[in-house]
């Protein structure tokens, strides 16, 4: 397959798949989506009454008012009815695409916003900040320890990072975070229990104090999952430094170190690239919920929030979002993976 | 899973369960990994007899605990700091039952033997009791004698009259009662030092020259005056609250945290074995239909794969858990339909090579419906070579379903390990300092999962020939 052939092949598989969560998403929520839509056409034609240049003898007359307009727009959108329409379908599907889902029942932006829209890209850069870091981090330590440790296979060093790895595949990384907070906020004071910087973000301290209150959850980020990174780099190298052409390579004459960093390496990104993805939509749902645990003001803590309040409008939302962020980071994974691989760029 | 495994499926599945356990009882990971799991099933089997099912069932009944002590640490922590008060809870059985006659008055004692060993005082006190009577109400008088033979009656008084015959009455007295407070003042001039300021509690086991614990025996008795024959004392008991408590301490709902983690044992052994175990069913037999029927049924089946595996699982699990409610059952069904897909592509492949096989061909044409060519002749060739993958599975579904409970869409009726978790961080057990409330929920997580993990390898290892080969080279 061709660079061009396989991005449009995985660019519609990303779309199916968005599609068919959209649908999932609209037929399991559909009643608590109809009532949220007729809420905010009746905020929508409240607003534009108080706006617009209408004028009406009494409160009747306004509220009657109001009450057909409410009631002609649900019906254009099918909403009056219980039966399932396609303009109802389809109603539904853009208004959860353009998170166009009325307000928080109990949350709001730090400007007072209770948009459900505004709320979550308030979130969202904080969760990207937090995770592209720690992700940059990780596949950083893990490449450079990983290729370290082939080169020493069966050392003291390999046996301790298969154990290291082992292990964190075990307990769930919110466990690890509760630790570290047990560790280095309550018993060596140095960082905060509580990620949310105290400074409001007007404040021109506020970029500091975020990354201040972001390194307890990104040591723990790193700490978690390098061992595995480094595991499976090791994995892939010890299966290509067993090929044939590194013999040659070695018979003739190049440096054990020239051929592990460089010739060893550079083969072996294809599959460490799609494990990255793998990785990174696996580390994911633990993000979620390691979010909650420090109290970093990003998505994960709004959904662990919103689902103990059963915000329905926000937890639709996010769910949307999340999984829009989910497919971007496979998409692209399986770009990085056709730019290393070789076998693409030769056909 | 490779794609070598049916090489050994042809040379029988008998062949293979022989020598994967046998492969599995030689390696030392195989040998830690089931004597891990050993333990975890001696532990699941016992806990019913060990410890009363009600408490299953009463986990998150606040009711059911309140005899014991607050957010206490493990009692072992006594050996490495001072010595703090171990909360003792002692009921009828544990007292010596005396009854005499005085004047047609029966008297009833219930005597209770405490050893004072710690160097701080209980946090407080409560004496309960039961009594069932008529017209004419029984009359309670507790009485402490302390090991420097001091007595000291605590409290005295009539149990409320009744006008219902033969009708039963309990009550606690609490450390805080008035009764209590006034009680103990008339010792004051036993202590060389102004009482006013301490709480009962503090007076009681206190060293009448300075405000130290006196250590030593003391005798608690809990005397009912009966004045006729139809009274009867049902039960009487004694709590000093402690702040060490069992092996495990407790949490802020007073629950003993020994008895979550014993419970939640058998939890997550259930879900993880019931999800791994149907998902790898459902991804055998997916694969196999998938990579034997080929063509157009193989590229529509597999198009369906690679959209399930592209689902982010976390966030539809919890849009799927806040629609339809939280059962333990509903979280294990959508956790197999999120965890096939890995399986059924593995066994497709192995499926794909397979169809052209001798044996299947011949079956083919001896007329043999699809069906059962593959119920019977490739899927029994599979089964034991997927022993690694179950292995390997479980560790992920025991993750996802504490992950689910961390969330707050746990099945709130069972005690898990996931569940206790939450529970601590709703609490901030975490920077409070209440390590026994986190860290033996996560162990118990952490020690499953290594489990099954070095099983799944050693069994991966015994029937991968790919890897033994590279091994030795």
């Amino acid at each position: 397959m061709g660079l061009g052939r396989t991005l449009l092949f995985r660019s519609f598989n990303m779309f199916l798949v968005l599609f068919s969560i959209l649908l999932i998403t609209v037929t399991l929520l559909g009643p608590t989506l109809d009532k949220l839509l007729v809420d905010a056409i009746r905020n929508q034609v409240i607003d534009e009454v108080n706006q617009g240049s209408l004028k009406f003898q009494n409160l009747e007359e306004r509220s009657s008012y109001i009450n057909s307009q409410i009631e002609l727009r649900s019906k254009t959108f099918g909403l009056d009815q219980d039966s399932f329409t396609l303009s109802k379908l389809i109603h539904r599907v853009v208004s959860v695409m353009t998170l166009d889902l009325g307000n928080s029942h109990y949350f709001s932006t730090d400007f007072g916003s209770t948009s459900v829209r505004d709320i979550i890209f308030e979130k969202v850069p904080k969760t990207l900040l937090l995770f592209t870091t720690a992700n940059i981090c990780v596949t950083v330590i893990g490449i450079f320890l990983g290729t370290y440790i082939a080169g020493k296979e069966g050392s003291w060093w390999d046996k301790l990072n298969s154990i290291f790895a082992i292990l964190s595949n075990s307990f769930p990384s919110w466990w690890l975070a509760m630790i570290m907070i047990l560790v280095f906020a309550f018993t060596l004071h140095i960082f905060p229990a509580r990620a949310t910087p105290l400074s409001s973000p007007s404040d021109p301290n506020y970029i500091l104090d975020l990354i201040y209150h972001m390194t307890l959850p990104l040591i723990t980020l790193i700490i978690f999952s390098f061992g595995t990174w480094a595991y499976l780099v090791r994995y892939f190298l010890i299966n290509i430094l067993n090929e044939d052409f590194i013999y040659a390579k070695k018979t003739m004459g190049i440096s054990r170190r020239k051929i592990l960093y460089s010739h060893a390496l550079r083969n072996a990104g294809p599959p460490i690239a799609t494990s990255v993805g793998l990785g990174l939509s696996g580390s994911f749902g633990g993000a979620i919920i390691l979010e909650a645990v420090f109290d970093w003001p990003g998505m994960g803590k709004l959904y662990y929030d919103s689902i103990a309040l059963f915000d329905t409008p926000i937890i639709i939302g996010l769910t949307f979002v999340s999984t829009v962020i989910f497919l971007v980071t496979i998409f692209i994974t399986d770009i990085a993976y056709t730019l290393l691989d070789p076998r693409v760029k030769g056909g | 899973m490779p794609t070598r495994y049916w090489i050994h499926g042809l040379k029988g599945a008998n062949f293979l369960q022989k020598r994967l356990l046998l492969g599995l009882l030689r390696s030392r990971r195989g040998k830690i990994g089931l004597s891990i799991i050993a333990f975890l099933l001696l532990l699941s089997a016992l806990a019913p007899l060990v410890i009363p099912i009600k408490s299953y069932f009463m986990w998150n009944v606040p009711d059911y605990w309140i005899n014991n002590p607050k957010t206490s640490a493990p009692y072992w922590t006594n050996i490495l700091g001072p010595k703090e008060f171990e909360h003792i809870s002692l009921g009828r059985n544990d007292a010596k039952i005396s009854s005499e006659s005085l004047e047609g008055i029966n008297v009833v004692d219930n005597n209770f033997k405490i050893n004072m060993k710690s160097d701080s005082f209980p946090d407080d006190f409560m004496f309960l009791y039961s009594a069932r009577y008529s017209d004419v109400p029984p009359v309670l008088q507790i009485d402490i004698t302390r090991p420097d033979n001091n007595t000291f009656t605590v409290y005295y008084s009539s149990l409320p009259m009744t006008n219902k015959a033969n009708s039963s009455f309990s009550d606690r007295i609490f450390s805080t009662n008035n009764d209590v407070k006034e009680a103990l003042n008339q010792y004051q001039n036993l202590f060389s030092f102004p009482i006013s300021g301490f709480q009962p509690q503090i007076l009681l086991f206190s060293d009448s020259a300075k405000p130290t614990v006196l250590k030593g025996e003391y005798q608690i008795s809990l005397k009912f005056y009966l004045f006729d024959n139809s009274s009867r004392v049902e039960d009487a008991g004694i709590i000093l609250g402690g702040r060490v408590f069992g092996i495990m301490g407790t949490d802020d709902l007073r629950r003993d945290l020994l008895t979550g983690i014993i419970w939640g044992t058998p939890i997550a052994l259930f879900i993880g074995l019931t999800v791994s175990v149907f998902s790898i069913a459902i991804g055998i037999i997916y694969g196999v239909v998938s990579g034997y029927r080929g063509r157009r049924t193989d590229e529509a089946m597999m198009r369906i794969n690679d959209i399930f595996y592209a689902l982010p699982t976390l966030p539809l699990l919890i849009l799927l858990m806040v629609t339809f409610g939280r059962s333990i059952f509903l979280i294990i069904g959508f956790l197999m339909i999120f965890s096939w897909m890995g399986t059924a592509k593995v066994i497709r492949s192995i499926a794909l090579q397979m169809r052209n096989f001798q044996y299947v061909e011949a079956a083919k044409l001896m007329g043999q419906s699809d069906l059962k060519v593959i119920f019977k002749h490739i899927i029994p060739q599979l089964l034991p070579l997927t022993f690694a993958s179950v292995a390997i599975s479980v560790p992920g579904a025991i993750l996802a379903e504490a992950g689910l409970s961390f969330l707050g869409l746990g099945d709130p009726s069972l005690p898990t390990w996931g569940q206790i978790l939450r529970d601590a961080n709703t609490a901030d057990a975490a920077s409070r300092g209440l390590w026994w409330w986190i860290i033996p929920p996560g162990l118990m997580i952490a020690l499953t999962g290594l489990a099954f993990f070095l099983i799944g390898n050693t069994l991966d290892s015994i029937a991968n020939p790919l890897r033994n080969k590279k091994k030795k080279a």
